[in-house]
Formats: C-alpha cells, structure tokens, sequence
C-alpha cells in the first residue's frame, strides 16, 4: 500500500482496541447511500510506471532558450538553492506557528523581509503573498484600508494586463474600481492628467512597465503626493540592482511596493509556484495583508523569531481580518533569499548588468534586420518591443522549430499591433544566443 | 544564530556602462552581503536543522493533514520539461504539461463527483474567494441581486468569513449543537431570500460527520441558497464521499493536504475549485480543455464569458499541480479509498487509546473522522496547566504540537490529526508521551508551564515582539 505503513496484524489490533470489526465500520455515522466508489479514476502505477508517465510528458514539449518576460524571466538559479529548498526539513516543515520548533522557517522569513525592505528601500516587508499579481491586488485593498473614504484604484494602462486582469477580477467584489490612465502613444509611458478623481485612493507605479520600458517615477511620485494619493510601486526585484529604489522616489518614496519575486532563484514553472513580494511604510504596518515575523527572545534573553501582528489575520480576526489569506510561499521565499544570499550584492549586480547589456546586444542586432524597428524608444531593462514586418505571433511559432522562443507577441497581451514582439534577455543568454536568434529571424523575414 | 547579514566579504563593485538615464538609477550601492557560497550553504543547512518537519518529527496537527511528502512527486515536478517552461509558451509547445493537468481536473472532478475544476487558485484560500465569487456571479447571472449573506457555522475556518467578506457578503454565523452536528432550526431561521449560500466543511472543524447534510441541502436550495464545501477535511473521506453527491454546488480542495504536496513552511499551498454543472460557467480562469482533434489548449475569457475571471498572474501553482497529479496516479483508485480507511482508523484508535490514558474527548458519543478534538479544561481546572502547556510540552519529546484553540467553542482544546502515513508504534509513541505530560502536569505542573525545556530555545515571548516590532534586520 504505498505510503501506508500498516500490516494486518497492526490493522486488527487497532481495530480490536476501537471495538469494530472492520474499518468500515468506521463510517457508521454516514449514510451508505452517500458512500460510493470512485470507479472513473484508473488504477494506481508503481513508482516506475509514474516516473515514465511524466518522464514522457516532460519529454513531449521541446526543449526552449526562453526570450519570453511579461512578468516571469528565465535567469540563472545558483545550483545550491534547489539542493537547499529540497531538504526536508524546509520542504516539509509546517506554517511556522510552533515558534521555538520553527526556527529555520522564521529566520529565513526574517532574512527574506531584511532583503525585501533593503532592495526596494522600504522600512518594513512581509513573508510574501500568492504571486506579483495577487500581491497588488492586496496592496490595493490596502490603500482602500488606509483611505476608506475613497473607492478607485488609479491604474496605467501599460499595467501588465495579467495583472490588472486579476484587479479586475477581484476589487469589483468590493464595490472598487480602477480608473485607467492613458499612455503617451509615442512614449509608451504613463500620461498624467492634471487632476486626480475625486475618489481615487492610490496610484499604481509600474518601474518596468509592460512594453519594458521605464516610467519617470520620480514624477509619478510627486503626483501621487500632489493629488493627496498613496503610491503603489510595482518592481521586479532583480531589476533594482541597478535601478532607484521605490523608498527613493520622489521626495517621499512610495508607499506600498509589491513585485514578483520569480527572477530571484525560482524556476519558471509553466507560471508557478511563485513568491509576491510586499513591502511599505512601517506606520502602514497593522493594515499589512499575509504572514510577518519578528525578532524576539525567550525567558532566558536568547534571540529567536516568532510570528508578530497576528490579530491582523483571519484565524485570529476571521471577518474582520485584513485579508482571507492563509499562507504564504514558504518554499519560493527558501528559494529568493538563498539565491539573494548566493548572489549577494555583486551577484545581483553582475546578472542585472549583463541581463541589461545582452538585451541591448540583441535589440541592436534585431535593428540591423530590414524593416524591422522598435516603435517606443525610451530607455529600458531588460525587455523591450520590436515591430516586425510579419505578425509576432507568426514569427514566434516559426522559432519554436530553432529552439527560440522568441517572446510574447503583445497582441496575445491584448496590445501593439500585429508585429509587435515584447522580448525579455537575461544573463543566461550568451553571444552565440543572440547570433542564433537574429539568424532565425533573419531567415524568417527573409522568406 | 547568526543572521546571512553577518556574513559578508568586500567585492569590487561591477563597473558598467548603462543605457539607462542616471535619475532612474540607484544612487547608492545595494546594502546586501556577500557571503561566499560555502558560507551561504552552511547557513541555511543549519537553519533548516533549529526545524520540525514531518520528515523528521510525527505531526499530528489537526485540520492541516500533515502526511508524508512522497519524494518521487518533488522529482517529476522538477524535470526540466515543466521547471523550466515559460508561462507564455504557446499551447503545441507545453502539450505534455497540458495533458497532466487535464488528467488532474479530471481525476479532482471524478473524486469529488463535480462537472468541472479549475486548478488556478493558489492555496485554500483563494479557492474559498473564488468559489463564493462564484455563488455571487450565479445568483447574479440570474438577476438576483439581493442574495448579500453567507451563513457559516461558528466553528468554520477563520478563512471562510473572510474570504466571504471579501466576496462582498456579509456573514452570519450559525451555532452547533452539543452533539456537534448543526442547529437545524437556526439555519432554518436564517435562510431567506438574501442568503446567497452556506459554507461547511464535513466532516466538520469538530472532527465529526454532519450527520443531517442531505437535509441541509435540501433546505438551503429550497431557499434558493447554493452550498460551498470547504475540502480542508476531504482527507477524512477520499475516495469514499463525493461533495457532489452531498449536494454541495462549489467546492475548494486543499492539494496540500490531502494531495500530498508539502506544506514547504507555510506555502506554496494550492486550492482547485470543483464545480456542480450550473456553476461550471464562472470557475476561474485559465483552465485545460481537450480539444476535438486530441490536442490541449488553455480556456479563456473569449471561451467562458461568465468566468469570474483571473485570480492570478498565470495558472495557478503548477508545480504544485504536479505533485498532486503524481500522488494520484500512484496511488490510483483502490489506493484513494485506503487514505481516508487509514486516516479514520489512525484517528479513531489514537481518541480510544488517549481516553484510556485520561484524556477527554470533546464529542465522546461520536465517531472520529480523520482527525478529532480533546478538551483538557479538567486538566486546567485542576492544575492550572493549559492547552498551550501540553502542546509546548510535546515539542520536548520531538513531537509537533496538535492544533490549539480552534474551534474556539471548545475550551481549552487539542485538534488532532494523525494521518494515514504515520504508523501504529508512533501512535503508541505518542499516547505514551501524552500520559507522561498528563502525569507530569498532575504532578509538576510547573514543568508544563515552562515548557520547551529541552529545544535551543525556550517559549518565545511574543507579546515583546508585538511591542518592539523588529521586522527586519537593523544595519
């Protein structure tokens, strides 16, 4: 029976010590007509015939050098952070509510909301929410927490719209809106308007924003203090090596910042598991949604970490808790701090460095190619658009045969047009990828 | 211990030459170490260590299922074939992937005798959010706009009303009878053409089967109100009892319980809703479908209109995912059946042989399920010693504390849960280490009070860390 550890023998004594006869009998408090057998889920397969099956399966889909973003990027995972997360006294300890038999998992989280606070400039972060998109929608439930007189959420249209799908989604529950803000069509970046309406609360900051570009945050920031809102940045962690922290902008800093932790050490996933990262001012700290652990001793004045604030959450507050949220992403929040620890500073640096510059490599070789140009031309991370001549989409599915896949075409984001390729570059893309990728294409246009 | 900040060797900083305008740019160097990677490797290796896990400790945490982790699901999830696709890979470039995920939706849907299931929500309580999201939507679908309440027993998950509140409804709880099973005249009281529906969980947070659910549900649809099951206890009837067949219309599993995937410290969970056909149209989005010519393709919204949309940046927690999908392929049909016969038969000897050791049962006249609730308030009456105390007490025998206080309505209680993977000599184990600490807190009740004694740490004050609030760590 696998993973049952039970013998016969076992079986009939625990039965006998309980006074029945059989296991069965052990379902006596449910009608019989409700029990009944499962017969459409097929038989069970020994531990060999499951690792072909799913062997198979992961063999069935063709092995890509990734140039997709959009929110989730192919960097490099320092090999300690799988053999680490993959030790079962990470992978298979419990929420650490057990402070003294938690340790581990508490001074990871301490560290992971040290590392947060430091690379967005933020006083205080938490132990992280579901993904990016889910941890804006709760700093948005946040912001509504803060100024409960207000009912809109001010949104950029070049918000990534996975994201704002999400928003969409789940604030009208609340009786929320998100009012969106128009883009400048030859910039591609956020265009103010002179007034805030009357019943915003708070302003979304994308700093990648999702044709790639970057927004002038210190001028949103200003707005945002202007017009009486709270800022909301969103970041992608690796990116603030080398670009301003969100506590910098402007002269009051932001807010709130959330982002998606994906780039730091977590594969990609098909989309998850991922890890939202949450951070704002300390005076916000009680209207904070998810998990936050302290520093704190025992009787005898030893330093350890235990869980702070859990009034805020819903086993304690259930209705009147500041979110339903029940866990954070434990396992992903092992990842990012180990690979932030195995990066360190300079590591973090030299990945974001070279993720900048091999994107510049391949925008520059992909310009040479006839008819084939970059229709916003602000300055960038490491993504960015080209408009090709033929439809992306097209383009795309034609590099899948080359091993390339070549990024996401913006039409599938519901935005560009037609050619419009977003294509993300990280450390992990070589010279050699570049030549490959502008050969492939070259040959396409070509044809 | 020591903190990773404490580890840390200068580097000459990397000198680079930016297109980027220098007022985006940081303006002063990350203040983060750099500890060199056998630093970093022993660090958290002797972190991990100051843990409890279930792959070191017995965890008999009530309404958290804590099983063991099967090691080949973390393996196949990690083929690089599924880490490392991109979440926008087109459909023909990830069918392996779609094909195990549809085979999941379809065994979830089989076991719980649902139409459909989507896998996006990414832990329990999200597929709360999303399956009373989803009741809205239906009575909203329908015109109604008045349905503003969910009822919900006093003795729910914290998530429900919350995640009901945060569906916009407001929350009524119901009471529970002595016996357990729900007052019947309070909800029959409360039903009315403004309740949008009813969230139990069944077994329920009590440990017991609710014994009237047909005729719940029978009244709740008369009232025109829908039922969500909260799967949080699916564990207890796997493979035996359908929500479906209950009469539940919308339902969330917790894969991180039942499914086996581990619980990595507090997350990743993951929460598939499972939906009644009415309610199919409004299950969130993106969800696997087979196409007509055998090929795999995600739905969206051009596909589902009525969807209540996306909850997350992508899928859902696919590796996750995974590992649920292996630990049902192997496990299979006849081996479904035999988690919840173990778990109930673990349960249910475990409340025998704790009575017989003095402990009292909170629902002696009833049945266990998978798991089930003692009270210690004789214990405190006399000694002083609470619930808190016999838990920090086990922890000095290398034994995870049971769940405390919940449900509050209980006092002075320990919910537990042994599972079906742990064995009869650690049941024994542990029922001799509890009639230790019964005999410990007749005698020395002082010893409970100051318990751990024997960890690297003693009982952590939390209140000081409410007060000081050290969130992160100084410079």
């Amino acid at each position: 029976m696998p993973y049952i550890p039970h013998d016969e023998e076992e079986t009939a004594a625990m039965l006998a010590a309980i006074g029945v006869d059989r296991i069965d009998a052990l379902f006596d408090e449910i009608p019989q007509h409700l029990q009944t057998f499962p017969q459409g889920v097929p038989e069970g397969l020994s531990e060999m015939a499951l690792a072909r099956e799913f062997e198979e399966r992961a063999a069935a889909q063709p092995s890509l050098r990734s140039f997709a973003g959009a929110g989730a990027y192919a960097h490099h995972i320092p090999a300690v952070v799988p053999e680490l997360i993959g030790r079962g006294e990470f992978y298979s300890a419990y929420t650490p509510y057990q402070a003294e038999a938690s340790q581990g998992t508490l001074q990871v989280i301490f560290e992971f909301q040290t590392y947060i606070a430091r690379l967005t400039g933020m006083e205080v972060a938490n132990a992280s929410l579901y993904d990016g998109a889910s941890a804006l929608f709760e700093a948005c439930l946040m912001a509504l927490r803060l100024r409960p007189q207000q009912r809109s959420i001010l949104v950029p249209r070049y918000l990534l719209p996975h994201w704002r799908e999400v928003l969409d989604s789940l604030l009208p529950l609340q009786d929320v809106r998100c009012i969106e803000l128009d883009a400048d069509p030859q910039r591609g970046t956020v265009r103010l308007p002179a007034q805030a309406p009357a019943d915003a609360a708070a302003l979304i900051i994308p700093q990648i924003n999702a044709l790639g570009l970057l927004e002038d945050v210190d001028a949103l920031q200003r707005w945002a203090t202007d017009q009486g809102l709270l800022s909301i940045a969103v970041v992608q962690p690796l990116s603030l090596a080398l670009l301003r922290e969100p506590g910098g902008w402007g002269e009051s800093g932001a807010d709130i910042v959330v982002g998606e932790a994906q780039a730091l050490g977590i594969p990609l996933n098909g989309g998850g598991p991922y890890c939202g990262l949450f951070a704002c001012r300390r005076d916000m700290v009680r209207q904070m949604p998810g998990r936050l652990v302290a520093r704190t001793r025992d009787a005898a004045g030893r330093v350890g970490y235990c869980l702070t604030l859990q009034a805020r959450e819903q086993h304690i507050r259930r209705g009147q808790a500041t979110s339903n949220v029940c866990t954070n992403q434990g396992l992903m929040v092992t990842a990012a701090t180990i690979a932030l620890a195995s990066l360190g500073a300079h590591g973090l640096r030299e990945a974001a460095v070279r993720s900048h510059r091999q994107a510049r490599s391949l925008l520059a070789a992909l310009l040479d190619l006839k008819a084939v140009r970059r229709p916003w031309d602000g300055p960038f991370f490491n993504e960015f658009v080209v408009r090709f001549p033929i439809s992306a989409v097209q383009l795309r599915d034609a590099l899948l045969a080359d091993g390339i896949l070549a990024g996401v075409p913006l039409a599938e984001l519901g935005l560009g047009e037609d050619g419009d390729l977003l294509i993300a570059v990280t450390e992990r893309v070589s010279d050699e990828d570049i030549d490959d990728y502008r050969a492939a294409v070259g040959r396409i246009l070509e044809q | 211990m020591e903190s990773i900040f404490d580890l840390d060797h200068h580097r000459e900083p990397v000198t680079a030459d930016l297109d980027i305008p220098a007022a985006l740019c940081r303006q002063h160097p990350l203040d983060l170490p750099n500890p060199s990677e056998l630093e970093v490797l022993r660090h958290y290796t002797q972190l991990s260590q100051r843990n409890f896990a279930i792959d070191t400790h017995f965890y008999p945490l009530g309404s958290c299922t804590m099983k063991y982790n099967p090691r080949i699901a973390h393996r196949l999830a990690n083929l690089p074939g599924f880490a490392d696709i991109h979440p926008a890979t087109p459909a023909q470039a990830q069918q392996g992937l779609l094909h195990l995920l549809w085979d999941l939706q379809n065994g979830l849907a089989e076991l719980t005798q649902m139409a459909a299931v989507s896998l996006t929500p990414a832990a329990g309580a999200q597929g709360e959010l999303a399956g009373v999201a989803m009741i809205r939507a239906y009575h909203h679908a329908r015109g109604d706009f008045q349905r503003r309440r969910m009822l919900i027993p006093s003795a729910a998950h914290g998530t429900n009303p919350a995640s009901a509140r945060m569906a916009g409804f407001t929350v009524t709880e119901l009471p529970t009878r002595a016996d357990g099973d729900l007052e019947l005249a309070a909800l029959e009281r409360e039903l009315g053409p403004d309740v949008a529906g009813i969230m139990l969980t069944n077994p329920s947070t009590l440990g017991v089967f609710e014994r009237q659910i047909e005729t719940i549900a029978e009244r709740v649809h008369q009232a025109g109100a829908l039922l969500y099951y909260d799967g949080a206890n699916f564990n207890a009837i796997l493979g035996r009892v359908a929500p479906g067949r209950m009469g539940f219309d919308v339902m969330h599993l917790n894969l991180h319980k039942t499914f086996a995937t581990p619980h990595g410290g507090g997350g990743p969970g993951s929460g598939a809703v499972a939906a009644a056909a009415h309610l199919e149209p409004f299950l969130p989005l993106p969800r696997v479908q087979r196409e007509q010519d055998g090929r795999w393709r995600w739905l969206g919204r051009a596909d589902r209109p009525q969807s209540i949309g996306r909850l997350n940046a992508y899928a859902g927690q696919i590796g996750v995912l995974l590992r649920a999908q292996a630990y049902l392929r192997r496990l299979g049909r006849a081996g479904v059946k035999r988690v919840s016969s173990y778990a109930v038969l673990n349960a249910n000897y475990l409340l025998k042989e704790l009575q017989r050791v003095g402990y009292r049962a909170a629902f002696p006249q009833r049945r266990a399920s998978h798991e089930f609730l003692l009270t210690v308030e004789d214990l405190h009456r006399q000694t002083g010693v609470r619930a808190l105390d016999v838990a920090k007490r086990l922890l000095d025998f290398g034994i995870y504390a049971p769940t405390i206080y919940f449900p509050q309505l209980v006092p002075e209680c320990l919910l537990i849960e042994p599972t079906e993977t742990e064995s009869k000599a650690t049941l024994d184990r542990f029922v001799a280490v509890m009639a230790q600490i019964r005999q410990e807190a007749l005698e020395q009740p002082e010893l409970l009070k100051g318990a751990p004694q024997r960890l690297k740490l003693g009982r952590l004050d939390e209140a000081w860390a409410a007060r000081h609030l050290q969130l992160v760590q100084e410079r």
